[in-house]
This record gives C-alpha cells, structure tokens and sequence, in this order.
C-alpha cells in the first residue's frame, strides 16, 4: 500500500483502476470531468486494460453502460447534476435490467439557477431508481467505495446498480492522503467479473427488460427489486467484514460520532459530515451532550440501524442538503418514517443548509444545537428550517440592489 | 463483387426467425419488413430495440423471436448497441466468449425514434463507426400511440395531431425528414431503403452490406393498416405503389455513393397511391385539394429529376 494525496475524482479513478474495470463509457460534466480524463490518461498510457467511449450524452453513456453490463463485461460511469438527470429515464431501466454497474455522482446542484457546486438534489432524486447509493465523506472512503461497490452489487443476491456519491468541489478536487491499495490485495476481496446472470450469446438467446402488462405481472418485478435491495443490506455487511479483514478500515451503513451517550444529534451526509463533527466536539467542550450520525448508505435505506442509533435520544437535527420543493428537506423524511412507530423517539427537527455549496458555518450548527435545547425543555421551535445568517441576508439585498430588483 | 445476390423470391432463406403470433396489428407491413431482415441476418443476432410498435412483440414470458433481445429507451437504442458490441468485442479480446457465441448487434426502431427522439444517439453511433445494423421499419408517423406526427411523416397526411380542419385542411404541412441523406451526410459504408413488397433488393442488399464493418442502415417504407387506415389485405400492394409512383425510392449507398436498385419504366401517377389510403383522404373529399396534390406530384418528381431518373 502507498500513500498519496489525491482529490477525490483522483481516488475514484483509482479505485476504477484496481477494479480492473472492462468498459467506461463517458460523457464530460462539472465536477467530474477529472475522474473520466484521469482513466483516459492511463488507458491510452496503458497502465489499464479497458475500453474508453467518449459518448453523445449521459443517457446514451448510461445505455451502454448498462447494456454492456448486461453482456457480461465490468462496466464503470460517472456523472453529476444536470448529467445525472438527463440520464435519469436510464436509471430505471438499468435496474431494471438488473445489472451490476457502478456509477459515480459527484454532486453538483440543480439549474435553475445554474451553479457548480454541491447539494444533493441531484443523487436524491435517484434515490427511487432501484440504483443502490453509497455516500462518501473523504477522498479515501471514494476509492474503497468503488471497490466495495463492486463487491456488493455483483453477488447474485442483489444485482442492482450503485451509485458512490461524493460532494462536488469540496470532495472532488479537495486532494486529502489516500492509501492506494496493491492491486493483488484488491483482487483478493474483488476478484476478476464473471456474470452468470445475463450473457448474449449465440447459443443462449435471451430476452431483457420485455414488457410485463398486467398489473400483478409488474408488481412482481417491482417488488423483487425492492428485496434485491433490502437483501443488499446483509450481503453489505459482509462486504464490510470482508474489507476490514483486507484492508484494516472499518465501514458500516452508518457512523456515530460521540453518539454513545449523546443527548442531541446532529444527522448528516457526505462531506459535510466533517464539519458537523467538528461542530459536535466543540459543542461537548461547551459542556452539551451533543453526538452526530452520518448516514453513509442511503439506498437501500439501514432503517432499523437508524432506529437503534436514535431511539431514546432526546432531539435529533436532520441536515438536509437539498430542498423538496413544497416539502421540504428529503432525508428528514426517511429518518422520519422509521422513527414514527418508536415509543422512545427524539424530537426529530429539519434544516436546509449547504444549498449549492453554501457554507454551514460554526456559529449555524451552534444555532441548531441551542434550537434542540429550547425544544427539549418545552419552548416552541420551528419544525423546519432554512439555515442562512443575517450577513448573507444583508449580501443578497445588496445584490439585488445591484441588480435593480429592490 | 463477389457477393452471391439472390434472383427470385424461391431463393429467399427458408429459414423463420420471427415466429407467428405476435400481437402486431393484422396486415403490419413492418412486420413483413422485420421477417424478411430476419431471415437476411440470421439468428445469430441480438436485437436492440427503441420504444414503438414492436416494443410490444416481446411480452413476458413470450418472444417471438429466435435470437436474443434487449430494449433500452426510446432514445437510445444505438447507444445500447454500442454497450453491447463493446462488451462483446472486449470478451472476445480478453478470450471470455468463444468466437462462435459472438453477434450481430440489430437495432430495431420505428421512424419515431429513429428520425426524432433517437437522432441524437444514432449520430453518435455512426460517428464513432459502431458495427452494427438499423432497421428502421417506417409507418410514417407514431403508430404505437394511435397515428400521430413524426418527423417520417409526410406533407399532406392527416395524423391525430395534425388533423385536416376547416382551417388547415392540408394535414401534416411539413415534408417528410431525409433520413437516408441524415445518414449519409456521415459517411458510414453501407446505407439502403427497402420496401417488404420487394424481398428479392431487401435480401440481396443485407447480402451487400454484410461485407462492411461499420453502420449499416436499412429504412422498410412499411404500410401500416390502422394507421393508414388501409385494409390489411392491400399492405403489399400498397407498399408496390409507393415504388411504383415513385413516392419510396429504393436506392443505396456504399460510403455515400447513391445508386437506384428499382427504378420503375414508367411512373404511375402519385395519386393512385394516395386514393388508396384513409390518411390522404381529406385531399379528396369534401373537395378536391388540387394545389396540394399538384404540390405532392411535383416533390416527387422533383426528386428523381434531381437524380436523372425522371427525364
């Protein structure tokens, strides 16, 4: 094992690279252009063995991608934001077909109005696909992602694809030490792709992805995808028994961080993670109990996980990257929903924060914990709110002074 | 060349590929098209087919096919067939799939795809010179929702949403799309037209194109009865008019050379092919639409003017 510095895309690439990936169709977008153009380098310098494909877009990327997938071959993409949704209608068909393919998101928010930086409306709206979704919050947790992506979504109890997930700018090109692993290690936890489920060939004719017209015949498909990925949960936990044993890090569907004994909770994803955690300790020095979950696997959803963390806490702050439009922050919904039958259920709030990048600065997570506080000793608290100080307030009125729209 | 060509229809392969049963609409002249591609190609194929009509022959857990069969989008058949041959390219190179298992990869669409929603992806994949075959079976507008406008449809037909009213009583106002010279603008080997009422040129231009490596297209003129609203008895005689006025051109080119394969002695007058067909019949009845049957004769003249075939 070496240690380097690498920026996110890098380490995706590199765990690409150990993969030994057969096929990468791809297709260039902000911020992830650096992941597709560092496997370009190295397939036309050849230190890898695959076949590169500039396509027309990311919905013909995601087509073949799947299709080759479906042919038998290891098969890697990545995109974001605006590339993630105009390959969308693929998504569903992808997993559909069933296939293990792995996709990278780097998450960019959503136009309009356009912007290059990250939120997750992007990946969330993925989130009912059928494709799984691993969420990083370090460079070094992207490569080994990638790896037990791999891992998990080619076992024949799940075969369904995967989207990692990292933050654009903030993790895409923020270089942090990464270990690269020997890629004799890598193929003892990964070994070399060889599909029993969907092959072309000439002897064996197949039909995939037929139409199913009947209701029932539909419902059946539907489901055993949806068990695919609940039983993706298990097979996951081996994955990660089979990592730590490999590689020595420790993954689980989730992670608490001083959560043990915490009173007030602090639930996140992704990169921000780390300034939630930084937030917490800084919030014990101030003598609260305050402890933070980071949600690592989104899809299929570690409910009963989640549920043991969060049971008899006294109140939890979901902190949402993303905004559902008339309804507000998307994963206080889902915590929501596997707390709602708990008799010892904390008071559960939601704030939006870190829209296209903003910053969620210390005194904002201050604010938050305080907010929990009040709540717990009775006084009335908003269920949901947007996380945005006064100095930017003041900034926006001066710009739109600017912009003569007073 | 040395390419074997067939010379009557007792030499067509005897060989079904598409097995009886399907739930295509009776008459479906893109279904004649389909059955004689297939006995061209051979079962050793894997169809990638867009949303359309035939999206519909394959309903769990029956196909009435004899090869393999993968639909993908509306949009993106071609890129499908690119993930496809990919794959079986890589698993031959790294020595995983015994030569003898490897495929045609067919596209199958209809002009909806193949002229609107899937042009994009289609461009792409004769750009970037993906082996494969097209087949484009052309009903001339949407059939798979009804009858609605596509860019295959043309000037003068009546669809569900261009219908001929008191105001616009033309129907559809725009010409038809030339896919063929969409395509060849590209320069890919081999690109045809065929029509399911000529077997013989269908079959002995697949037996052509098999010799390149590269996309190959193949756009069926391919009467659609209820859309046409035709009866299904006539679709082959129909689809012998549209050659025979001179309305369907058979032709190919081989890297952008065009050349005629069926050129009728004389040309029946465009009329006698749209008097046939419920979608023309606005331009008769209430009153006779002269200009824009004047307009259609001289479009079609026009064109094999432009080729001297029209003297």
């Amino acid at each position: 094992m070496k240690k380097e510095m690498l920026t996110g895309n890098a380490a995706a690439a590199w765990g690409v690279r150990l993969a030994e990936v057969d096929y990468i169709p791809a297709f260039p977008v902000t911020p992830q252009t650096e992941i597709i153009e560092t496997l370009a380098r190295w397939i036309a310098d050849g230190d890898m063995a695959s076949r590169f494909v500039t396509m027309d877009s990311e919905h013909s990327m995601i087509t073949a991608a799947g299709a080759a997938s479906a042919t038998g071959v290891r098969a890697f993409t990545a995109t974001s934001s605006q590339g993630l949704l105009y390959g969308f209608e693929m998504l569903y068909a992808v997993a559909g077909w069933r296939v293990p393919l792995v996709m990278v998101n780097v998450s960019r928010g959503l136009s309009a109005p356009i912007t290059l930086e990250t939120d997750h409306n992007d990946v969330l709206a993925a989130r009912d696909s059928g494709f799984l979704q691993i969420h990083c919050e370090t460079c070094q947790e992207v490569l080994d992602s990638i790896l037990m992506a791999y891992r998990l979504v080619e076992d024949e109890r799940v075969l369904l694809p995967i989207i990692v997930n990292m933050d654009g700018f903030y993790l895409s090109f923020t270089r942090e030490p990464v270990e690269v692993p020997n890629l004799e290690r890598v193929r003892n936890f990964l070994p070399p792709y060889q599909p029993k489920h969907a092959f072309f060939k000439a002897s064996q004719p197949m039909a995939q992805s037929v139409t199913a017209l009947g209701g029932s015949l539909y419902s059946y498909f539907k489901y055993q995808m949806h068990l695919g990925s609940q039983k993706a949960l298990e097979v996951y936990k081996e994955v990660c028994v089979e990592f730590e044993k490999e590689f020595g890090r420790h993954y689980d569907t989730i992670e608490g961080y001083m959560l043990d004994d915490a009173d007030y909770v602090l639930v996140m994803t992704n990169s921000f993670s780390t300034l939630g955690k930084a937030a917490v300790k800084r919030a014990r020095a101030r003598g609260i109990k305050a402890g933070l979950l980071r949600l690592r696997l989104l899809r299929p959803f570690p409910a009963e996980n989640i549920q043991r963390a969060l049971t008899g806490k006294r109140a939890v702050a979901v902190i949402d990257q993303n905004i559902s439009v008339g309804k507000g922050g998307i994963l206080h919904s889902d915590v929501a929903s596997c707390l709602c039958n708990e008799k010892q259920r904390p008071l559960l709030f939601s704030f939006i924060g870190g829209l296209g990048g903003k910053n969620i600065s210390p005194g904002e997570f201050e604010f938050i914990f305080t907010e929990l506080i009040k709540a717990v000793a009775g006084e009335a608290v908003e269920p949901s709110q947007l996380l945005y100080t006064e100095e930017e307030w003041q900034e926006m009125v001066r710009l739109k002074r600017i912009a003569g729209k007073e | 060349m040395g390419i074997e060509r067939i010379k009557s229809i007792k030499d067509l392969p005897p060989e079904e590929n598409v097995f009886s049963g399907t739930p295509a609409c009776a008459g479906c002249g893109a279904l004649l098209s389909l059955r004689l591609t297939l006995k061209a190609l051979g079962r050793k194929i894997v169809i990638v087919n867009a949303a359309g009509c035939f999206t519909l022959l394959t309903i769990y857990p029956y196909t009435p096919f004899a090869n393999s069969w993968l639909y993908t989008a509306m949009a993106s058949a071609p890129a499908g067939a690119q993930g496809v041959r990919d794959a079986l390219d890589i698993l031959l190179e790294k020595g995983r799939l015994d030569p003898e298992e490897d495929l045609k990869v067919v596209v199958l669409t209809g002009d909806g795809a193949a002229y609107d929603i899937g042009l994009a992806s289609t461009s792409g994949a004769i750009y970037r010179n993906l082996d494969f075959y097209y087949l484009c079976y052309d009903n001339e507008a949407y059939g798979n929702t009804g009858f609605q406008r596509s860019g295959a449809t043309p000037f003068g037909s009546g669809t569900g949403t261009t219908p001929p009213g008191s105001v616009r009583p033309t129907g559809t106002e725009l010409p038809k799309k030339d896919l063929f010279e969409i395509w060849r603008s590209h320069k890919p080997p081999y690109l045809a037209t065929i029509s399911p009422a000529y077997p013989v040129d269908l079959i002995n231009k697949f037996k052509k194109a098999e010799q390149y490596k590269g996309p190959k297209l193949f756009i069926a003129l391919s009467p659609c009865p209820p859309g046409w609203a035709t009866d299904p008895s006539y679709t082959v005689k129909l689809a012998k008019l549209a050659v025979g006025t001179g309305v369907w051109a058979l032709k190919e080119a081989v890297y952008g050379e065009v050349s005629h394969t069926i050129v009728p002695k004389k040309f029946k007058p465009v009329e006698e092919y749209l008097k046939e067909q419920g979608r023309f019949a606005h331009l008769f009845k209430p009153v006779r639409q002269e200009e824009t049957l004047k307009k259609m004769q001289e479009m079609v003249d026009d064109y094999w003017k432009r080729h001297q075939l029209l003297l």
